[in-house]
């Protein structure tokens, strides 16, 4: 302790000489310009005598190629993304079901994430993250996390940048957690639990662990060179997705609206009132999501550089612009803006941002939340009322659409000619910026969000119908009524 | 002895109980209710799900007073709580058979 307090002492000290020498300098500025070009000519010798990128580092060479801010900024992000599940997506479904269904959703959420996050250890990461014979799915080479410790190291977005691997298990654990609990909301009110979680674990393996694998894995920047194959299929078509517009979004909203067509509708659907229990919840929880969302975008981008940056202007803004014109809406449209609208506005915004939000520009940002709105809007009021399925919570009307808006406006403002980012060309090294199509990238997103659909659609279709004759996912219409607290679980949300 | 039942707007319902104190009404009962009567009810929206709620929050009070205190009640709840518009609630008086202190076993007008 005393040792400390004298570094600290002396480190003080150290910055008033600094800051004295600084303001001597400030008072010499003739002086000063000349010291700066010989600083930019020192500058300029030492960036010549850095050492050449190295291709295919091996894990002691990597070892020095990490750095502490981007780990630290991995760890949080993760921890960010965690609190998106729980609380902020059980608090946002929660507060818009009925008081007898609060804690089903509740726990749903919560064992959903505990579930996922061992079979994530067991074999997900290791389905999603290695190569495989096929482009479909990796393999089991790190099933039970073998070969992963603490000397392995994951590849970033740069040459020559890694992070742990063990960080980079845990930021995609957290991806893979909330991405089937978005699909209880189609579900809410009427599932009962225990087959619910037996269709989590099947749909993971067989729908969320192949796309995902799909669509982010890559070699690695210093290694994808050596073999252009080794990479999932969506990334080999050069589908942009920053941060899982399709993997998490369009994929679990899909299996959201083959759900609810198949468990069928409520009890009393459109003969009794179903308003939300607590709207408090809801504002609570969709602002917790609008928080943790920039670990899940920002944290997206793997290293905490000027590109985390971006991903968190542009979450922060397409989210702000979308509340906004939801708002705008329903007061054109009903006359009055509801709370409700406003956090569904958010989350619509926060959807469409996620995979454009390391690529598109923030006032471009700004479009796409002014735009993703009034769309989902739509959807969940007009689309929904007319064909009369009950998706209860509109996890195909925000999720759905707005990812599939989302994915296709990727294309659109990643255009350099628009202040995008373009896309990166991991197939030479060192990599380089790649001439931008938007025609072309615009038929990539396309097909990316045809193959999800399909793919989920389909996957989802068959494994809910497994479930339901083995188990059975509907409970009886007296348990439903007498609500899921206490027939699946046995307590109640409120006791007073 | 009367039994008298005021149904009546719930932001009245300070005003209601401080006349009837200056009164002599020494208690009465307070139950938050819904109901319907002329007042139209509000729409309420939920993501384009429409949903009219008939039912309007009410406060119901419940009063057991003399033969002689009973008119005077009446008279007071129905000034103060009138705002003059469809929604002010309504007044019933019933007869009340018996009262009982259940600490005591008094009964009648000392048992109010």
């Amino acid at each position: 302790m005393i040792r400390k307090l004298i570094c600290g002492a002396g480190a003080l000290g150290g910055s008033l000489v600094a800051a004295t020498s600084a303001f001597a300098q400030d008072a010499a500025s003739a002086a000063s310009s000349v010291a700066t070009a010989a600083a930019t000519a020192a500058a300029t010798a030492s960036a010549a005598a850095t050492p050449a990128l190295i291709k295919a580092p091996t894990a002691a060479q990597m070892a020095s190629m990490v750095n502490k801010g981007d780990n630290t900024w991995m760890l949080v992000s993760s921890a960010l993304v965690l609190m998106m599940s729980v609380p902020a997506l059980g608090l946002f479904y929660g507060g818009l079901v009925r008081t007898k269904n609060m804690l089903s959703v509740l726990m749903q959420v919560f064992m959903c994430v505990s579930i996922i996050a061992v079979i994530w250890c067991c074999y997900g990461y290791s389905l999603a993250f290695t190569g495989g014979p096929t482009p479909f799915v990796g393999g089991f080479s790190k099933a039970l996390l073998r070969g992963v410790d603490v000397t392995t190291y994951a590849a970033t977005f740069s040459n020559n940048v890694y992070i742990p691997e063990y960080t980079y298990v845990i930021f995609q654990m957290t991806f893979a957690c909330i991405t089937p609990a978005l699909i209880f909301g189609s579900l809410a009110e009427r599932v009962k639990f225990t087959p619910l979680m037996i269709f989590t674990v099947l749909w993971s393996t067989f729908v969320y662990f192949p796309i995902a694998h799909m669509v982010w894995y890559f070699a690695g920047p210093d290694f994808l060179s050596a073999n252009t194959s080794d990479a999932g299929l969506l990334y080999q078509w050069g589908a942009l997705d920053f941060a899982g517009g399709t993997v998490v979004h369009i994929n679990a909203g899909i299996a959201g609206l083959v759900g609810c067509f198949m468990i069928g509708k409520r009890v009393g659907f459109g003969k009794e009132a179903t308003p939300p229990h607590s709207l408090t919840m809801t504002m609570i929880g969709a602002s917790l999501l609008w928080v943790g969302w920039f670990g899940f975008n920002a944290g997206s981008n793997l290293e905490a550089n000027g590109l985390a940056s971006l991903a968190f202007i542009n979450t922060f803004v397409a989210t702000a612009a979308a509340a906004v014109s939801w708002a705008v809406v329903e007061q054109v449209v009903h006359g009055k803006p509801s709370m409700l609208g406003a956090a569904s506005g958010a989350v619509a915004g926060l959807v469409a941002i996620t995979p454009a939000s390391g690529f598109a520009a923030p006032m471009t940002s700004i479009v796409m939340g002014l735009v993703v709105s009034p769309l989902c809007f739509f959807f969940v009021s007009t689309v929904k009322n007319k064909l009369k399925y009950d998706d209860t919570l509109d996890v195909f009307g925000v999720h759905c659409v707005g990812g599939i808006f989302g994915a296709l406006a990727t294309g659109i403002v990643a255009a350099p000619s628009l202040g995008g980012q373009g896309w990166v060309d991991y197939t030479v090294f060192p990599a380089k910026a790649g001439t931008y199509d938007m025609a072309a990238q615009m038929i990539t997103q396309l097909k990316a969000v045809l193959l999800t659909l399909v793919w989920s659609g389909v996957g989802s279709a068959v494994l809910y119908f497994i479930v339901d004759k083995i188990f059975g996912l509907r409970p009886t219409e007296e348990a439903e009524r007498e609500g899921l607290d206490i027939t699946e679980h046995g307590e109640r949300a409120y006791n007073s | 002895m009367k039994f008298i039942i005021a149904i009546i707007k719930p932001f009245k319902l300070d005003e209601v109980r401080e006349a009837l104190g200056a009164l002599g009404v020494a208690g009465m009962t307070v139950s938050e209710v819904k109901g319907f009567g002329r007042q139209k009810g509000q729409t309420e929206i939920y993501r384009g799900a429409e949903y009219s709620t008939n039912m309007l929050p009410k406060v119901k009070i419940e009063i057991a007073a003399s033969d002689e205190l009973a008119p005077r009640v009446v008279e007071t709840i129905q000034q103060t709580a009138s705002t003059e518009a469809i929604g002010d609630g309504k007044i019933f008086v019933l007869d009340l058979a018996s009262a009982t202190r259940i600490r005591t076993g008094e009964t009648g007008d000392t048992a109010l």
